[in-house]
């Protein structure tokens, strides 16, 4: 079976190209983007050129009211952090925000029309157990109750197992690294919270400076991630690298601090397959220095082969006959780069062995 | 061209293959399923509704399957998706039809937002609407169904649409859904009213669902500006009484009952305070059907 033409990054890489597409071409990007998670995103670029009126009624529907619900999550957001800095605040240490909470306090443009669930934190390690015991007395509990989980990742993750509040049923995650002790790459958190930047208008509030907030999203979707919504997190990058690109500096400074943080492999990645997959402008000096960052030939082979497949949308129409096993290989991988082997070994056997209790 | 038109060797031929796209007031659902219950239901009770125009666009691709598991065996089930998203466990394949209903009920609560949504069933009549919420339990669809066999217009049992840009209340018929005694009490009131084949075990115990009248599926398209919110309770034996109730109570308690109130924020507060400042709102309880019947054709629209 041939997969059906991907149209979600060709309208966000091309976005007056959405006023060429017939209705079936709608109906496909529609259902292409909601798997994606990018409906809410492709409404926000429209409407940002003037392009959404030209729209064909239904489809156009279906765009705005998927608005409504990032509208809705961007509010929720931020009231969300207002808790978590009300809960934190007599600890007298600046909050480190993450991922999605970053963008919407900071109001980058990843933020606009985007679908996410959690909020993110950093905090140095030395402070969890304060940090934790302040969110339970604020009403927040632990998700994972199974013993071996609560010690997988105390022991071997750079987060507290995800907490809950019990009244509203948000979660978040406290991380002290933006990568496990055990994972094969080491970015020390002491660096990017050193470099964080105060959030204009919020005291208290720290976000990551620029290079660093980009290496993050960077290593998230391609060191560690789980790829489910990849495209989404890709065109984050995308949003983040338009905006801070716009300064000269920001070019200079992101090949040389990727590898003081030990991230010049998820660097070369993220530029690579925004660039081929979202037409990411990265001057030709910065490409080419981001090199450093280059698999051998065979393996950049494979994983383009990969990374092609495992980017577009999670929908039945783009899938290919390799795109299952391309994302199951990918799996693998971020749990191999996650681990040692004989604690990979250890952490598979224990899964396949104990029956997962029902939450 | 309406269902009737096809067939039902035809009907079922679409449904096996690359789908039916059917019209149900504003929304065309393509809907693909090759389990002969969901064949025969859609058959009798969508008997009235229009295919859509064409074949290019749909606001919801849906399927009723069974699931290739060892299970199909010894104890089939159905599984509905959304596009190849599943957001229910499978039933035991003997309600599938009940299941294809409440998958469809899920598509419009859960995405379009263009629209104040309330659980709520909307009935009409000179172009005045009720809109009657209530939580299960409440008597709220047995109640509907014996007003539209009495000349209410239905716009829906379930789900009422209120357009964000003028308040009115947009049609969505489609088949009443009734639960236990209810399904003979409506029989027995309306002996030539059309309801399909009783599914027993279900989640809300025994179902069946009634075909919607002829009349209200063919104005679908005729919007109603709601004039009554009124929030019925059966009680057994009472007598039907209306009484008034304060429009911040009202307010509150259609919050309550609206999908997506609090998605809307401040639009959505400002759309349910302009209905509820527009309408008279009573609280109904009643124990007779017909006492309900003589009761709502009392009703008078609040002065403009």
């Amino acid at each position: 079976m041939t997969p059906a033409p991907e149209l979600v990054s060709r309208v966000l890489r091309d976005p007056p190209s959405a006023a060429t597409l017939g209705l079936a071409e709608w109906d496909l990007l529609v259902r292409q983007a909601r798997h994606a998670q990018l409906l809410a995103r492709i409404c926000v670029v429209l409407a940002d050129r003037g392009l959404l009126q030209r729209v064909p009624e239904q489809p156009r529907t279906h765009l705005e009211a998927a608005r409504v619900v990032s509208d809705k999550q961007d509010r929720a957001v931020r009231w969300e952090v207002n808790r978590i800095r009300h809960a934190l605040e007599r600890l007298g240490m600046p909050i480190i925000l993450l991922k999605g909470a970053a963008y919407v306090m900071a109001g980058l443009p990843p933020a606009r029309g985007r679908l996410f669930s959690d909020v993110d934190i950093l905090v140095p390690k030395e402070q969890l157990a304060g940090v934790e015991a302040a969110l339970m007395l604020h009403g927040w509990a632990a998700t994972q109750h199974d013993a071996y989980d609560q010690r997988y990742y105390r022991t071997w993750m750079h987060e507290l197992p995800p907490m809950q509040h019990i009244k509203r049923q948000t979660v978040i995650d406290v991380h002290h690294s933006i990568l496990p002790e055990t994972a094969r790459l080491h970015p020390d958190p002491a660096k990017l919270r050193q470099a964080a930047v105060p959030l204009e208008g919020h005291d208290g509030l720290k976000v990551l400076a620029p290079a660093d907030m980009v290496l993050h999203s960077a290593t998230h979707l391609f060191h560690d991630g789980e790829l489910e919504h990849g495209l989404r997190d890709l065109a984050d990058l995308d949003g983040l690298l338009r905006h801070f690109g716009r300064s000269e500096s920001f070019w200079r400074q992101i090949v040389p601090r990727a590898r003081e943080l030990d991230l010049s492999r998820p660097l070369f990645y993220a530029l690579r397959y925004a660039a081929a997959t979202l037409g990411t402008p990265v001057p030709g000096d910065t490409m080419q220095a981001a090199a450093a960052g280059r698999p051998p030939g065979a393996l950049l082979a494979l994983m383009d082969a990969l990374f092609a497949r495992a980017l577009a949308p999670d929908h039945p129409s783009c899938r290919g006959r390799f795109t299952g096993p391309a994302r199951r290989l990918l799996y693998v991988r971020a749990h191999w780069l996650r681990m040692p082997p004989l604690l990979l070994a250890r952490h598979l056997m224990h899964k396949a062995l104990v029956p997962a209790k029902d939450e | 061209m309406k269902v009737a038109d096809l067939g039902a060797a035809e009907l079922g031929a679409r449904l096996k293959g690359s789908g039916l796209y059917l019209r149900t007031g504003p929304f065309v659902s393509r809907i693909r399923s090759s389990i002969s219950s969901v064949s025969e239901g859609i058959g009798l009770l969508y008997a009235d509704y229009p295919l859509a125009e064409q074949n290019d666009f749909a606001d919801f691709h849906v399927g009723l399957s069974r699931p290739p598991t060892i299970r199909r065996w010894f104890h089939p089930q159905a599984v509905f998706d959304f596009d190849g998203h599943v957001p229910f466990k499978p039933l035991p394949l003997d309600q599938a039809y009940p299941l294809f209903e409440w998958g469809l009920n899920w598509c419009v609560s859960s995405h379009a937002h263009q629209y104040l949504m309330i659980h709520a069933a909307v009935i009409e009549r000179d172009g005045h609407a009720a809109i009657l919420p209530a939580p299960p339990g409440s008597g709220k669809s047995t109640l509907c169904a014996a007003l539209v066999n009495r000349g209410w217009r239905l716009l829906s049992d379930e789900l009422a649409l209120i357009r964000r840009n003028d308040g009115y209340a947009v049609p969505l018929p489609r088949p009443v859904s009734l639960k236990n005694e209810s399904i003979g009490v409506i029989r027995g009131f309306e002996p030539s009213a059309v309801i399909n084949r009783e599914v027993r075990d279900t989640i809300k115990g025994t179902v069946a669902h009634m075909k919607p009248p002829t009349d209200s599926v063919s104005r679908a398209n005729e919007t109603a500006k709601p004039a009554w919110v009124i929030f019925p309770r059966y009680r057994k034996g009472a007598a039907a009484s209306l009484q008034t109730r304060s429009k911040g109570g009202a307010l509150m308690a259609v919050a309550d009952n609206a999908f997506n109130y609090s998605l809307l924020g401040l639009a959505g507060f400002h759309m349910l305070a302009d209905m509820i400042h527009a309408c008279d709102c009573h609280d109904f309880s009643y124990g007779d059907l017909d006492q309900a019947v003589e009761a709502f054709s009392a009703l008078q629209p609040p002065a403009p």
